[in-house]
């Protein structure tokens, strides 16, 4: 069957006066109708570059060097413009991250709502507003009539990201891209959001691409983990699976870095050291000046990711080869 | 919103009393109202006799607080050289100038947008880098030095316009305007390009970086999320959040532009305000440069209330302080 999204080795590169940097390294990923995927990594991994890419709005000097990406069968990477604006907000639709930022301070809620749905469909103004009115009961905001004519400052962070989640169910998308939508949040506005978003993604068949650092997150919404570093996936797989049995050294090092797993009172374990910015990708797996494993072969060669029958998942590791060989 | 009115005209108050004392200041300092009354001619025991008449013998405070009484009623003092009231011969001056910074106005609004708008959009392009390029030109050029260039190229050698003068009036209600007869339109044509030609650059770089700003926004990326057509986050999106400083800054900018007018207006001959001021300084018309500095300061003063009350429409925050 059709998968609804695939990306078949994506290179993003990012055009600089001296040359060209690469930010997203061969990544492939499938998702299919309803599937719920955390894109995981720390800052500069790759992961928001790769959710941006998918509806062709990586931030100038970036573009896709190379790869496909198809989406309910047609390849976003070679689309024209406006086929790709018909797509944006209607069939893909992204939330980001800070809600404080994301909506335009000078124009109302009704308008930054019905301008959406009219971008989309030929539809009158009665009728947009009967629409937004509808999904900002679905994001539970009370008495949507009268707040459509609020502007953004009228409303609590919140309740604002509640509304960005409202534009981004406007044309029922069949794929959510969530970038960071809880980092800016409280902790308790987090936890309602996030049961927003997965009561909104079990009722309908929406797919959800989750971007977010955040482990904790991770394991609480979606049902497939992909982990990136330096711009390349290094362990991918169910949730369940990889939270309870990293294999990865990097995936290993962020589960161990979460505050549960230590007992109270005693130190938080974090990876030694620093992702490696662009510039500076180490030659071999580029996680080799952290990883507490290192073996001679991992500053020479690039390992591959590869699917683990045992583990099942995919991993790029030497660890593993090396396990495999003698377990054959 | 109201509230927000009442403080803004309270301000406004406050500011005409600070420029009254100014200028009540100036003159008690340099101005002789008795030689404006009677010339030179008199002997310096009636000089005295009259001094103490007319009070100026007086306590400096007590005799701010007379001027101040006789300013609010529109009267302050009689200009020497003209023999009329210093407010009148500023009336009916006025027009002249008002009707040039109005042109200048027009011009500037409607270049500098798009163009602004066009230079945001397009940085890189060949057409956007000579628009920056000629607009620091323009910013380098002094406005006389513009002004005189213009008189010899368009009267000078192509007699096309006229380089002086205000041509044919229309009266309309003591309103002598030069805006209803070609004659009139033709003589204003020079004289506000040469006094737009300093704020206009200024305009078209200040949209363009504002607005360059705006769209790296997260609301503006989101607009593009949204799928939004690219002209929808273009002009509304992005330029009425371009619009807020843009419109500040114009405000203080008109009031510069009044004061701009004197060079621009000595150099085309302008019967307007700004010549009228350097022909006061020559003949140390006191009284009248004082009314013309207290005029400047009202017109200044409310054009940067109503674009105050202006600002508040666009921006949905201040209006909500206001309230408050």
């Amino acid at each position: 069957m059709e998968h609804l999204l695939e990306l078949q080795n994506i290179v993003v590169r990012f055009a600089l006066r001296f040359g060209d940097l690469t930010a997203v390294d061969d990544v492939s990923f499938t998702l299919d109708r309803g599937d719920r995927m955390g894109l995981v990594g720390e800052s500069g991994a790759g992961k928001s570059v790769t959710g941006f890419s998918i509806i062709g709005l990586i931030s100038r000097p970036g573009y896709i060097a190379s790869g496909r990406i198809l989406f309910e069968g047609t390849d976003l990477a070679h689309l024209n413009e406006e086929a790709l604006r018909n797509i944006r907000g209607n069939r893909i639709s992204m939330i980001f991250q800070d809600p404080m930022m994301t909506l335009n301070p000078v124009l109302t809620i009704g308008t930054q709502m019905t301008e959406t749905l009219q971008a989309h469909m030929d539809i009158t103004d009665e009728e947009a507003a009967a629409m937004a009115v509808d999904r900002l009961r679905m994001v539970h905001i009370p008495s949507p009539e009268k707040r459509l004519n609020q502007y953004p400052h009228e409303f609590s962070g919140g309740m604002r990201q509640r509304i960005v989640i409202a534009i981004a169910l406007l044309m029922d998308p069949a794929l959510i891209i969530a970038d960071e939508p809880t980092t800016a949040l409280d902790v308790t506005i987090q936890a309602e959001i996030l049961d927003l978003l997965l009561e909104l993604c079990a009722t309908g068949k929406t797919g959800l691409i989750l971007i977010t650092h955040d482990l904790a997150v991770v394991s609480q919404v979606t049902d497939k983990i992909t982990v990136m570093y330096a711009g390349r996936i290094v362990e991918m797989g169910s949730t369940d699976t990889i939270i309870h049995d990293p294999r990865h050294p990097y995936t290993q090092g962020l589960i161990n870095a979460l505050p549960g797993s230590r007992h109270t009172g005693s130190r938080l374990n974090q990876i030694p050291g620093m992702m490696p910015n662009l510039l500076t990708i180490p030659p071999g797996c580029s996680f080799h000046p952290r990883c507490p494993f290192m073996m001679d072969i991992c500053t020479k060669q690039a390992p591959r990711l590869k699917y683990y029958k045992e583990h099942e998942r995919q991993i790029s590791c030497f660890l593993m080869e090396n396990q495999n060989k003698g377990s054959i | 919103m109201f509230a927000f009115t009442i403080r803004r005209i309270a301000q406004g108050i406050l500011v005409m009393l600070i420029i009254s004392f100014l200028c009540f200041t100036i003159q008690h300092a340099i101005g002789d109202p008795v030689r404006d009354i009677v010339g030179i001619s008199v002997s310096a025991a009636e000089r005295e006799a009259l001094r103490e008449k007319m009070g100026l013998n007086d306590p400096f405070l007590s005799q701010y607080i007379r001027f101040l009484g006789k300013a609010v009623r529109g009267d302050v003092g009689m200009s020497f050289f003209f023999k009329k009231p210093a407010l009148e011969v500023i009336l009916f001056k006025a027009p002249a100038t008002l009707e040039l910074v109005f042109v200048s106005s027009v011009i500037i609004i409607f270049i500098s947008i798009p163009l602004g708008i066009y230079c945001a959009i397009n940085p890189k392009h060949i057409l956007s880098r000579i628009i920056m390029g000629m607009s620091i030109v323009g910013v380098s050029i002094p406005v006389f030095l513009t002004a005189i260039m213009l008189i010899y190229i368009f009267s000078v050698e192509l007699h096309w316009l006229p380089s002086y003068g205000r041509g044919e009036l229309v009266n309309i209600g003591g309103w002598k305007s030069g805006l209803f007869t070609i004659s009139g339109i033709r003589h204003l044509i020079l004289p506000s390009i040469a006094l737009s030609s300093i704020m206009l650059p200024l305009f078209i770089r200040l949209i363009r970086s504002q607005m360059m700003e705006i769209l790296e926004t997260e609301y503006i990326k989101f607009a593009w999320a949204k799928g939004l057509h690219k002209r929808r986050i273009w002009f509304i999106h992005a330029f009425k959040n371009t619009l807020l400083p843009v419109i500040t800054v114009g405000g203080v900018q008109l009031g510069t532009m009044i004061a701009f007018t004197i060079l621009t207006e000595t150099v085309f001959q302008w019967q307007g305000l700004g010549f009228l001021f350097i022909e006061a300084v020559e003949r140390a018309d006191t009284t009248l440069l004082v009314a013309y500095l207290m005029v400047v300061g009202v017109i200044f003063v409310v054009v940067n209330t109503i674009v105050d009350l202006i600002y508040g429409l666009v921006n949905p925050t201040v209006r909500i302080q206001g309230t408050r």
